[in-house]
Order: structure tokens, then sequence, then C-alpha cells
């Protein structure tokens, strides 16, 4: 039976067989976006001793359709002075580079839409460009504290790229290829999180400082921007900024796991945990990092802008070039190095 | 299919690198110089040097634009008054860029003549299916091009010292935030619990 | 030491995962809110909430018009007019309460003697309009009928305190 599907899925033209794998990572991601923003107002509302969403469907677990249907159905706003292609374009970009990254990551054993041999590389390549929705958005809404909050954007995104492309080049020094499921498979005997716990303390951090969240979500301050780069936004605008963010973070969590938490592999090799089938690990190890996301955000204050240009610059990136050298030094003198 | 892909991604890069020079708008250009620049990365990919291609993106797109963007965003610029010097400056930007086309004329030759053998050749690479991009690059920068490479990584070293003091300057009399000696204060060193007696004050 | 004191503590981040700790904690403890149209906190029988003129159990109704209340409401917020009925006793034919006007002080209450007037228990209240705020006789009767239940037992409750 599931060998004539096989076949099947064989014989469709190409082109079918593409848009159908998009299909099957777009659609879960969106509706799994959807449920993260359900899932972060429940954990933020436990934490402060909150109930959360409960009108929506059962447990509230509706919301999140609710939010967007309402969303769908407001007015798009376009500010008077504003520059209407960039200003269209941003969010547009935003959502787009989201979703464009997913093509590279590996859910299970030879589970990947592509498995280009520079997979790393294009996740960080993807996650840079992420800045320009913001800083695009900010600059055409012609207003102060949009533009403020695109500035901040862009100096915070390339600052703490740095730092994630140090702890990027850590792991890579490890598995001796660029390729992300050959990454996964050079953790089967230990997740690289143990060895390089501080690299990924680093990491995760940096991540955080990337997708822009609490406590570093000074491009969205509420209290001094008024909601920063996205102030003029609206309706489908705004959703598609808010689904960006989202993706983002999954994607973020995705790269975490991918680099630390070995990916689909269970943490033992053994019988009750190998008969959990490796995407389910995968989610598994997701949920987990999006929870710490969450709990970050529910736990710790806003970071003031210099604080943040110090943490990245002063602390994280003479502390990943120290490990990077430790690392590539410890390596080359236990004759550990791949290969 | 793989030469339709590459007309399309020259033509964006070629309309993309036009506009460039002549959008009104500087953040515009920008704009199109990402583009550009993007558009390159494709053509990289579709000759199957995917490294450099995310060298790129990563180096170019993802932090030199990101600067430029934001330089020119900042900037207060009259454009009324920036057309004025274009007549003036047309010769030298002519003569330039009149020597880069028949620079790349030159190269455009050499590729129809027939690739030159080098001097000696490079030593022998193992062929590209043994080996991805990344690593043959890697293979020649580090052997054969060792000395040129630690010699470029020198010259960008000495560039960022040189940008790093040419815009420090310590000013005297700024009283800044210490982290490390907020963090050492302890409770009872600047808090201090004491029995006041009624009217008598402390 | 000091130095090494403050120095490990910075490095091995140690009061941010108190503080990660913390709120971690929290999550187990039970919630501080309540589900509010489907669970409601308690409230004490002497609660102000909209007013209501009550009646005797025979259906006849408390108020004798005596105008204590609109004597005594410091926001002039009821106006009451009032003639003999066929019958020869007093009764309002007209009283009305500006419920914009009313600062819920319970003083109407307090100087009803029959205890014809009080504030109930119901705080949901809310109008679309203004004017549906103006109550008028029939309005206040109806809503004794309505909460008298309620009412008669918080009288009760708070009965041993007067």
């Amino acid at each position: 039976m599931l060998e004539n599907w096989a076949h099947l899925w064989d014989q469709l033209p190409l082109i079918v067989r593409i848009v159908a794998s998009i299909l099957v990572i777009t659609v879960p991601l969106l509706i799994g976006m959807a449920m993260l923003t359900y899932f972060e107002r429940k954990v933020m509302a436990a934490m402060q001793l909150r109930q959360g969403p409960a009108l929506v469907g059962p447990w509230g677990l509706l919301q999140a359709f609710a939010d967007g249907l309402k969303l769908l159905s407001k007015e798009v706003i376009i500010p008077a002075g504003a520059n209407r292609v960039v200003f269209l374009a941003a969010p547009m970009l935003t959502f787009l580079l989201a979703l464009v990254a997913w093509a590279v990551i590996p859910f299970g054993e030879g589970l990947v839409l592509a498995d280009i041999n520079v997979g790393v590389l294009y996740l960080f390549a993807i996650s840079s460009l992420g800045v320009y929705g913001i800083i695009m958005a900010g600059w055409a809404s012609n207003s102060k504290y949009a533009f403020l909050g695109g500035l901040r954007a862009a100096a915070q995104m390339v600052s703490y790229e740095v730092s994630i492309g140090l702890v990027i080049i850590t792991v890579l020094l490890c598995v001796g290829s660029l390729n992300l499921s050959k990454i996964v498979e050079a953790q089967k005997s230990i997740w690289f999180f143990i060895p390089l716990f501080p690299m990924f303390i680093i990491f995760f951090i940096s991540a955080l400082a990337e997708t822009n969240r609490a406590p570093f979500d000074l491009p969205e301050g509420e209290s001094e921007l008024s909601g920063g780069f996205n102030v003029e936004y609206s309706s489908m605008a705004f959703a598609l900024f808010f689904l960006g963010e989202y993706i983002n973070m999954i994607l973020m969590s995705g790269m975490t796991s991918i680099l630390f938490l070995g990916g689909w592999l269970p943490p033992l090799d053994i019988a009750p945990l190998n008969w959990i089938p490796g995407p389910l690990w995968f989610i598994l190890k997701i949920c987990f990092c999006l929870f710490c996301f969450i709990w970050v955000r529910a736990t710790l204050p806003r970071y003031r802008y210099d604080q943040l240009m110090r943490l990245g610059w002063k602390v994280f990136l003479p502390f990943s070039l120290i490990w990077v050298v430790l690392t590539a030094g410890v390596l080359v003198y236990f004759d550990l190095l791949p290969k | 299919m793989v030469n339709i892909a590459f007309f399309v991604f020259a033509a964006i890069l070629l309309a993309s690198a036009v506009r460039v020079i002549t959008a009104k708008n500087p953040v515009h250009s920008v704009l199109f110089l990402i583009l550009a620049f993007f558009s390159a990365a494709a053509l990289f990919v579709l000759i199957g040097a995917e490294f450099v291609a995310m060298i790129l993106v990563i180096v170019y797109v993802g932090a030199v634009a990101v600067l430029f963007l934001f330089v020119v965003m900042m900037l207060d610029i009259n454009f009324q008054e920036l057309r004025h010097g274009f007549l003036r400056y047309m010769p030298v930007g002519l003569v330039v860029g009149g020597i880069l086309a028949v620079e790349l004329g030159f190269l455009a030759a050499t590729q129809l003549i027939g690739p030159v053998e080098a001097a000696g050749g490079p030593t022998a690479i193992p062929p590209v299916s043994e080996l991805t991009n990344t690593q043959a690059i890697g293979h020649i920068l580090y052997t054969d091009y060792v000395y040129a490479f630690q010699a470029s990584g020198l010259i960008l070293l000495v560039a960022m010292i040189g940008a790093i003091v040419l815009t420090l300057r310590s000013r005297k009399g700024v009283r800044r935030q210490e982290i490390g000696q907020q963090l050492d204060r302890k409770r009872d060193q600047v808090v201090a619990v004491r029995k006041v007696p009624t009217r008598g004050g402390v | 030491m000091a130095l090494l004191d403050r120095t490990a503590r910075g490095l091995f981040l140690v009061e941010l995962v108190k503080g990660m700790a913390l709120t971690f904690s929290y999550m187990f403890r039970p919630r501080a809110t309540i589900n509010y149209p489907y669970e409601r906190g308690p409230t004490s029988p002497r609660f102000r909430g909209e007013h209501a003129l009550r009646r005797y159990p025979n259906g006849e109704e408390r108020c004798i018009a005596c105008k204590l209340c609109e004597a005594i409401c410091p926001a002039l917020a009821i106006t009451i007019e009032a003639e003999p009925r066929e019958d020869g006793s007093r009764r309002t034919t007209r009283y009305d309460i500006d419920m914009t006007k009313c600062i819920y002080c319970g003083l109407c209450q307090e100087a009803c003697p029959v205890d014809a007037i009080v504030e109930g228990p119901n705080l949901e209240f809310a109008t679309e309009t203004r004017e549906e705020l103006f109550y008028n006789k029939e309005k206040l009767l109806a809503n004794g009928d309505r909460w008298e239940a309620l009412i008669a037992a918080n009288l009760a409750a708070d009965a041993p305190y007067r």
C-alpha cells in the first residue's frame, strides 16, 4: 500500500511534488504559529497568575483564529506621507523570508525539502535578511516612532548576527560540514549543548535579540516607541509582521534544536525513546525552545539600548571569539577534528 | 530551465544596477543595490558556487547594505543640489566607466579565446563530485593562497583598528554607569534599618 | 574574594536563573483571577448596587412617599411626586432616579423608614444610551420584583448589625 503511494508520488510531475511538499511544510507551520500565540498567552498568563484566553472555542483554543479573522476584516491604512511600494513590500518581505528559510530545515532523516550543502549559511543569510522588512517598514511609514524602531532593529540585528555567526562556527568546527542533516547526525553520540553549553546559551540569547523578542524587543518598545516599526500598520499588513515574527521564533527554535539539541534524534537511542518518530522529537524540542522564549519574556524586563549594545559587542563577541579558538584548540590537541 | 533562470536573474541584475544610479531617491538606490546583490547571489548558485552565493548574501546584503541603508536613511539630502554637479563630474565618471567597460571586454575576450593555462598551474583539486565547493575553497585558501589570505585578513584588521581609533574619543567629566560597581553593592552597605523614637527624629 | 564571588555569579548567570526559577514556580500556583462573567467574587450583603423599590409580600408597594430619600440625596438624583390614592393611602405618582447623577452612597436606603428603596446586589446595568439610565417608578418596581429574593436575604443577613 505504502509502496503504491510512493510509486504514485514519483510519477507526479516535479512542480506538483514541490508545491505539495511546500504545502506540507507551510500549512502546519501557519497553524503551529497560531497555536504558538495561544500557547504564549496561556503560559504568560499562568506565570502571571492569570487565566489567559478562555472564551473562543474549548479552552480558548480558537482565539488565534478569531484574532486573525478580526485583522483580516480591518481596513489597510496607508499613511499620507508613506512610500507606498516600500510600505507594502516590507510586511510581505518579512513574511516571505520567515517562510523561505524552512526549505532547508530537516524534520527527520531525509525529511527535508532542499538538502543543500550550505544549509547553515542559507539559514544565517535568510535570518540576516530579516532586518530589511523592519527597516523598510520603519522608513516607509514616514513616522518618527516607526523610524526609530527601524534603526534600532537594524543596529541590533547586525550586532547579534556577529555572535550568532561565531557560535555557528564553533558548531561547524565540531561537525565539519555545513549541511544541516550532517550537523544533526554528528550529534548521535552527544548533543552539542553539553560540550558547548556556553555557546548554547549565547546562541539562545542572540536568537532572542535576532527575533526582536523580550528582553530585546526594543524595535517595538511599546512604552517608548508606542509599537515601534509597525505603528502605522493595520489589518493584514500588520498580521504579516506578526506572522513573520512568530514564524521566525519557531525558526530560531528549530535552528537551536538542530545546532545544539540534536534535531530529530532521541535523547538516548534506547527502546521506549526511539519508538517515537524523529519529526516528533524535533517538534518537541522546538516546543521546548519556544517555551523558553516565552518564559524569558514573562521573566525579564526590557533592556536599555546601551546595555543591549554592550552585551552584544563587549560580552558576547569576545566570549564567543575566545570559545571558537578554544574549541578549535581542543579539537586539534585531542585530535577530535571530524575527518 | 537553468538557462531561463540565468537570463531572468541576469536581466534583474542589470535592470536593478541601472536603477541604482538612476533612482531619484537614495533609499530606493540602496534597495535596488540589494536586489542586485541578491540576483548576483542567485547567479552564483546557478553556476554551482553556493558557498560564495551565501557569503555574498550574508556579508553584503546582511551587513554592508544594512549599514548603507542606515546611513542613507539618516541623511537629509537636497536632491536638486545633488543634480547640479552632474555635468561637471560626468567626464570623470565616463572615463572610469569606460575603463571598467574595456576591462570587462578583455575578460569576455579571454573567455571567448579560451581559458589561459596558468604557469605552473595550481595543485590538483579533487573533482567536484567528491568535494563540496566550501571544502574546495578552503583547500585552496589555506594552501596555495595562504599568505594572500592572511595578508588580506591583516589589512581588514588594520582597517578595523583604524576605524575605531578615528572614531573613539574619550570625553572628560562624563559619568558612566558602572555595572560591576552596582552589582557589587550589598544591601547592608546602602540600607540601614533604624529604630526611631517617637518625636526623637533620626 | 568578593571579586571572585561576583565574577562567578555573573558568569553562571545566577541571578538570571533565580528569576527564571521564580516565574517557573509561579506557573503552578493557583491563579489569582476569576473567569468573570462565569465566575464571580463574593459580594457583601451591604453591597450598594442598582436601586430597587420593594413591595410587601401581598403585592402592595412599600413606598409611602415620605420623600426622606429625596431630601437626603446628596446628588439630587431622586425626584418624587405624590398624591393620595382613591383608598386614601399616600402613594407616589412619580418616583424617578437619575442613575447618571447617583453616587451610590446608600443614604436613601438608610433614610427609608419602610425599607422601600434599597440598593440591590446587581452591578451590571450598563446601557447603550444615556436615557435608559433615567429610571422611573415602573423600572424601579420591576427591579424590586426581580431581585426581591436576594435583597430580602441580604437585609436579613445584615439585620443583626443595624
